[in-house]
């Protein structure tokens, strides 16, 4: 095996970072990212007092802001992964099916899956929390239940190839049943191209949490996530420029070494495809 | 006590595309341990055949009449679950590309354990034991390892021994050596022959290749445009056919005293296509004994005595 570019090394350290971030949380924050303080309140980053020194400032509370971001990668991560999660499981497994049957279920699925996106996803994703109401398990739910028809294209496109191959004809012959020709041969061979759509997806997904908590329809306060820092922190932008751009950054940042992972994870996988 | 029933008996199967007869009255038998070859050009039905024995035809053959017993049990009627949990234990199949017919993701031990419905760790003594069988060099390596890693000779062992390990009575081996080296063929061939004998399996080989079926044949069912020809024990059908496509396909071969200047041997014409087949002879436009009666009527499969059968009207005259 290769070893990766150190550039990529770069952004696996990157993305590490805001892992281990999210799991430790507890251990990295200083402050109680809920702790209020109200003589404490809009001070920009390095302010020091008597309560201690706040070196990313703190918002219109007084809560300590880097507390809150550190605690605000637990929100775009787990919502992303859980997510991606639930969208890989129900893409793939249509997908598998749709190829493998053929016949009606490939009619169905594959029509639901081009009409699913000819939806425009942010849209469908705020009308229903519109209507379910906000939390974190409705918004994995939402998410993951509108983004599974890419899966459901590449599997299915995959799984129309190599179903057509002779190991498949040969499981055939040996007996399998069905469902393990599915998942014991075809599933890890199509598990590629899944897996780059995953990490694309991935980022993308962060992308929708941070904008869904920004619309009030994501994670609710006062749980921090950095769409709502950002919303709550844009009515000061004038006065407190730290409250929008630290957890900006902190997005865009942790998106773009999701995005760029992705990128050569594609070309390392599929060669011809290569961006150069 | 009323002997074993053949390892496969096909009765008159008849297989359509659309509205063309590709195999027509097909009727053969192979018994325990016996290794019959079925030899054809491409398109003449035997592949097809042997998909139909495992009932795995593509969707646009339609089974049209005939019954397959395997050991005694009429396959035809089976239910969809019932034929598949036959598959790799009551017969199983090996084909060309091994390389190709090898999970790329799975390991060669992982894969011969697939055959008997039992996890690699369960049943490593006995895919060890087999890989021995099919004279695999260091068995105990080769179970760890992937496809890619093995020869195509080797992955054809792998295959055979995926499909021998749940002791089936039939394996059906359609041109399992086409894609290797002539070497390689030999050996794989002998290691065929052997496991047949000695695990009493019966084998059907498909092939269009006259070397490997007198290299490994008992009886030889020679097909021609989706019918039987001739059937009979190998020695004496290759010494003295009795029709005139095998006398001509025998005449066709190359041998090691032609000289560069010697023409090949060809049959003029070619095979009809399966829409135009007519009502007589399948062969007769090819035919240099055709008469009048050829076209007119199909001749059926006769008894020639001593195993023989041929559908000719003019048998005799062959040779």
């Amino acid at each position: 095996m290769r070893r990766p570019p150190p550039a990529i090394l770069l952004l696996l350290a990157i993305l590490a970072g805001f892992v281990v971030m999210a799991l430790a949380a507890p251990l990295l924050a200083p402050y109680d990212p809920l702790h209020q303080s109200l003589l404490a309140r809009l001070r920009p980053p390095g302010t020091a007092l008597r309560a201690g020194r706040f070196l990313l400032g703190t918002d219109d509370l007084g809560r300590d802001l880097l507390s809150r971001l550190i605690f605000g990668a637990r929100a775009s991560l787990a919502v992303a992964a859980s997510s991606v999660a639930v969208s890989l499981a129900t893409g793939s497994l249509l997908g598998l099916l749709s190829g493998w049957r053929r016949g009606w279920s490939e009619i169905v699925i594959m029509r639901l899956v081009d009409s699913m996106l000819s939806i425009p996803a942010i849209l469908l994703a705020v009308l229903t929390v519109a209507v379910l109401g906000p939390g974190f398990v409705k918004l994995v739910l939402v998410l993951g239940l509108t983004r599974w028809p890419r899966y459901t294209r590449v599997a299915y496109a995959q799984t129309l190839q190599v179903a057509a191959l002779p190991y498949i004809r040969a499981a055939e012959m040996a007996g399998c049943r069905p469902w393990r020709i599915l998942l014991r041969h075809i599933l890890p061979n199509i598990a590629g191209p899944l897996l780059v759509v995953a990490t694309s997806e991935f980022g993308l997904m962060i992308l929708f949490e941070a904008g869904l908590s920004f619309l009030g329809l994501g994670i609710q306060p006062p749980t921090p996530s950095w769409g709502s820092i950002m919303s709550a922190g844009r009515d000061y932008v004038a006065r407190a420029w730290w409250l929008t751009v630290f957890p900006g950054a902190a997005l865009f940042l942790l998106v773009l070494s999701v995005n760029l992972l992705g990128d050569w994870l594609r070309d390392r996988l599929d060669p011809r495809s290569a961006t150069r | 006590m009323t002997p074993a029933p053949p390892a496969l008996e096909i009765e008159e199967l008849s297989l359509s595309i659309a509205a063309a007869r590709v195999v027509d009255g097909v009727s053969l038998a192979v018994a325990a341990g016996e290794v019959v070859a079925m030899v054809g050009e491409s398109g003449c039905g035997k592949s097809l055949t042997a998909q139909a024995v495992m009932r795995l035809l593509p969707d646009a053959v339609r089974h049209q009449g005939g019954r397959i017993r395997v050991a005694g049990q009429d396959i035809t009627a089976l239910p969809d679950s019932a034929m598949r949990r036959l598959r790799g234990r009551a017969l199983s199949m090996i084909f060309q590309e091994p390389q190709a017919a090898l999970d790329p993701l799975a390991t060669v031990g992982a894969q011969i354990a697939e055959a008997l419905r039992l996890p690699l760790a369960r049943a490593r003594p006995a895919v060890r034991a087999m890989l021995e069988e099919v004279g695999l060099s260091d068995p105990e390596r080769r179970i760890d390892q992937y496809p890619f890693e093995l020869s195509g000779g080797m992955c054809q062992r792998v295959m055979i021994a995926c499909a021998l390990i749940a002791r089936p009575a039939l394996l059906l081996a359609d041109e399992p050596t086409t894609a290797l080296d002539v070497t390689i063929q030999a050996q794989i061939l002998a290691l065929l022959r052997r496991l047949a004998a000695e695990r009493g399996t019966a084998v059907l080989l498909i092939t269009h290749d006259m070397g490997v079926v007198a290299d490994i044949a008992d009886r030889v069912a020679v097909m021609y445009a989706g019918r039987i020809a001739e059937t009979g024990p190998v020695g004496a059908l290759f010494a003295a056919p009795r029709h005139p496509y095998t006398a001509l396909l025998l005449a066709a071969i190359p041998r090691l005293a032609d000289t560069p200047k010697s023409r090949l041997a060809v049959i003029e014409g070619r095979v009809p296509m399966p829409g135009a087949f007519g009502a007589g002879c399948r062969f007769a436009e090819r035919c240099p004994l055709a008469d009048a009666r050829c076209t007119a009527q199909a001749p059926p499969l006769r008894d020639l005595g001593g195993g023989r059968h041929s559908a000719c009207f003019h048998a005799e005259r062959v040779g």
